[in-house]
């Protein structure tokens, strides 16, 4: 029932362009789009990871100390095959500033990056993170293609951001769209015009409950700043919604695999699975699942209810002679009986990761899916991440 | 309310009304916050328990039907004291804001269709982080009875506790002055922004950070006290969960990381208790415990840091059968145990 999620065939690939890692935060999502990153460039393939908010000594082991927005190569890799690995950490605004200077006439630009409404918008708007990430993933691609002789890219893994809105980027198009082409919008930036005689009374008396109220709640001055903002962004409206198109086709494409990433707890796997179903539902590819952090024993064939009850014999054994003094601390069975005790507490931890994988499996039939042990240890250097991507790997 | 109960008990945050949760992803900090809204429930309070992601960790948590954004009762605590849930939404939040405040009937519809409500909510940056906590803050201030004022009027709750965005998203969330600060520097989103951040400020306030034992979560705690304590935000505790039962003894655990237990030993004494000691068990079982004492090592390290933050800890074991609405009981009584409610 179970199918493998056959990691090295998809990176070994060469169709395989663009590699989008999502899932809860807090699974490991950052480590394995680091992992797929790497084990696909000592492949031989020219990668470049764009990750959104990496752990501090993770982003290190890349060689990204700072935050800007430019993809850097990775030092110490084998590239022996003839691959490279680039990586870099998201800058939200810089990246917003980017796309105002690259759609609007040079004033208007000016006037944009200046205004307060869009300083918050871009540094601060619930959503923004989600929007920029694949505008960069745009601009990474193009980047990529710009030389179809010699790419400087041939394969790209990005990481999202850690929401519950990580697949609010698949709306995106959508809500642009839709924000866009609203009537709010026009209201904004044309109020004069909407007031106008060309409309229905009755339209015209809700044109003007909705701007009182407006100017009620956010304040007049606020008001006006969202108008000056809308009006400076309406020269790029156009190239904005090309572009989310653009991003969203790209997505959509077969040569995109979309990697959800779970650990095994009942949180976590609920969300993975809303993100299996949400994929689904825009006709996403889909290639499949990593379930992280999974418990493993390294002595499996022995039962925790065994262990259990061979300690409590041994700790019989050892009751039996006590009255002679306490045990010593090297004393041989209660050494063993404490390993019994820990192999069991284990196995019941590795017993509910089998169990919890098994239901989301179940739920989500003919999923590829790969599990990835639990390291004992934080992972932040190239030989760990070489380990996450055998693992990954099934190795 | 039941004010015999009130001096019953000293906890470590008497006085405090509003009891705000975070924790890195994954940490469990939903279920944290459930757990101690159990406990401060106990001795016959009314308290409410929130959250604002919509992402109904709290209904099923407490496996109930999902919450909707009127206050339901979700559990009973000792001696009558009960849990109300609520899952704010942005949206209701800002037409039942406009209801109070603006008398807006017809308004709030119009709003609606013109796109006006989505621009609120989603895009016009901070009015929504103020909406959300705008809500917490009525239900903070809320009285019995509405028309009574002053110190004397009894609080519709006994104590709110907040399931707040994880730690990377938290001081944005709840630094909503700083947020609307450039965009409104008067009008009716600053007043309330300023009241809601007088209130996050004052004692009534604690915000508790809920971490494992992991360097992760750990140096995400520590980032984030910093940052709550750089714009004088009061921190409360800090709660360290899943932590995992001592089941070897410190020289059993050296001895494992010195690969210096005798495996003929060990074979034989699995051979008295009639486990076969074939070669892949022992080393397997020896494999295990090196593993072991190397995360128990780790955990060591990074409880030492979380007692240098000099804040009170509490402690939750693991629950071996994951967490349930019994586990979360059990969560309670030990928080009401050391001391947190």
């Amino acid at each position: 029932m179970t199918s493998v999620l056959d990691i090295d065939a998809l990176i070994g690939d060469p169709q395989t362009r663009i590699i989008v890692c999502c899932g809860a935060g807090g699974v490991g999502k950052t480590t394995t789009a680091a992992a797929l990153g790497l084990r696909a460039a000592e492949s031989g393939r020219r990668v470049v990871v764009l990750t959104i908010d990496p752990a501090r000594r993770l982003a290190q082991s890349l060689g990204l100390t700072t935050l800007d927005n430019t993809p850097r190569p990775v030092r110490d890799i084998d590239d022996t095959r003839g691959g490279a690995l680039d990586a870099m950490m998201l800058d939200m605004k810089r990246t917003f500033d980017e796309v105002v200077q690259a759609h609007a006439a040079p004033d208007k630009a000016e006037q944009i990056l200046a205004n307060p409404f869009y300083q918050a918008v871009s540094s601060s708007f619930s959503g923004t993170q989600e929007y920029m990430a694949m505008e960069k993933l745009g601009q990474l691609s193009l980047e990529a293609r710009r030389d179809p002789d010699n790419p400087r890219w041939d394969l790209i893994v990005v990481d999202t951001p850690p929401s519950r809105s990580a697949l609010d980027f698949l709306d995106a198009p959508k809500r642009l769209g839709s924000f866009l082409d609203g009537r709010l919008i026009r209201l904004l930036s044309a109020p004069a015009k909407v007031g106008g005689r060309a409309y229905l009374k009755v339209f015209s008396a809700g044109v003007n409950i909705v701007t009182t109220t407006l100017t009620k709640v956010l304040g007049g001055q606020m008001l006006s700043d969202v108008q000056t903002f809308v009006a400076a962004l309406d020269t790029m409206f156009g190239g904005f919604r090309k572009r989310a198109d653009h991003t969203y086709a790209l997505l959509s494409d077969h040569s995109t695999a979309f990697i959800v990433v779970a650990a095994p707890e009942r949180d976590a796997l609920r969300e993975a699975s809303f993100f299996v179903d949400r994929l689904a539902e825009e006709e996403m590819p889909l290639a499949g699942l990593v379930i992280n952090r999974v418990y493993r024993v390294s002595a499996p064939n022995l039962s925790a209810a065994r262990a259990l009850s061979a300690a409590e014999q041994l700790g019989d054994e050892q009751g039996g002679s006590s009255s002679e003094g306490p045990p010593g601390v090297f004393d041989s069975s209660v050494i063993t009986a404490g390993l019994l005790r820990m192999h069991a507490v284990q196995a019941e931890i590795a017993a509910r990761h089998q169990a919890l994988a098994r239901r989301l499996i179940a739920g989500h039939p003919g999923i590829p899916m790969v599990e990835v042990p639990a390291a004992s240890g934080d992972i932040h250097d190239l030989v760990g991440l070489r380990t996450v991507g055998d693992a990954l790997a099934g190795h | 309310m039941a004010p015999e109960a009130e001096s019953a008990r000293d906890t470590d945050w008497d006085g405090v009304r509003l009891h705000i949760v975070t924790g890195k992803g994954g940490t469990g900090k939903t279920t944290v916050a459930a757990a101690l809204a159990l406990a401060l429930a106990g001795a016959g309070r009314r308290v409410l328990l929130v959250e604002v992601e919509g992402r109904q960790g709290i209904s099923q948590t407490f496996d109930v039907a999902p919450l909707a954004s009127s206050e339901t009762r979700i559990a009973h605590a000792a001696r009558g004291g009960e849990v109300f849930g609520l899952s704010v939404d942005a949206k209701t939040a800002l037409l039942e804001y406009l209801h109070i405040f603006y008398k807006l009937g017809r308004a709030g519809g119009l709003l609606e269709k013109f796109g006006a409500i989505d621009f609120a909510t989603t895009i016009a940056p901070g009015v929504r982080d103020v909406l959300l906590i705008g809500k917490v803050y009525e239900a903070v201030r809320r009285r019995k009875n509405h028309k009574a004022k002053g110190p004397g009027a009894i609080p519709a709750y006994d104590a709110v506790v907040l399931d707040a965005p994880p730690t990377g998203r938290v001081v944005r969330f709840l630094n909503v002055n700083h947020e609307v600060a450039d965009l409104a520097r008067v009008g009716p989103i600053r007043s309330q922004a300023d009241s809601i951040t007088a209130m996050l400020k004052s004692p009534q306030t604690a915000i508790h950070l809920v971490t494992l034992l992991e360097e992760m979560p750990v140096q995400e705690t520590v980032d984030t006290i910093a940052e709550l304590r750089a714009i004088g935000m009061p921190i409360g505790g800090v709660i360290v969960n899943q932590m995992r039962e001592e089941i070897l003894t410190l020289e059993v655990l050296e001895a494992a990381t010195r690969a210096a237990i005798s495996r003929a030993d060990v074979a034989a004494d699995l051979s008295r208790v009639h486990v076969r000691p074939t070669d892949a068990l022992v080393d397997g079982l020896l494999t295990e415990a090196r593993d072991h004492a190397e995360r128990v090592a780790l955990e060591r390290d990074e409880a030492k840091v979380i007692a240098a933050l000099g804040r009170p800890t509490y402690r939750l074991p693991s629950l071996s059968e994951g967490v349930d609405a019994n586990g979360i009981r059990e969560m309670a009584e030990t928080l009401v145990g050391e001391g947190m409610a």
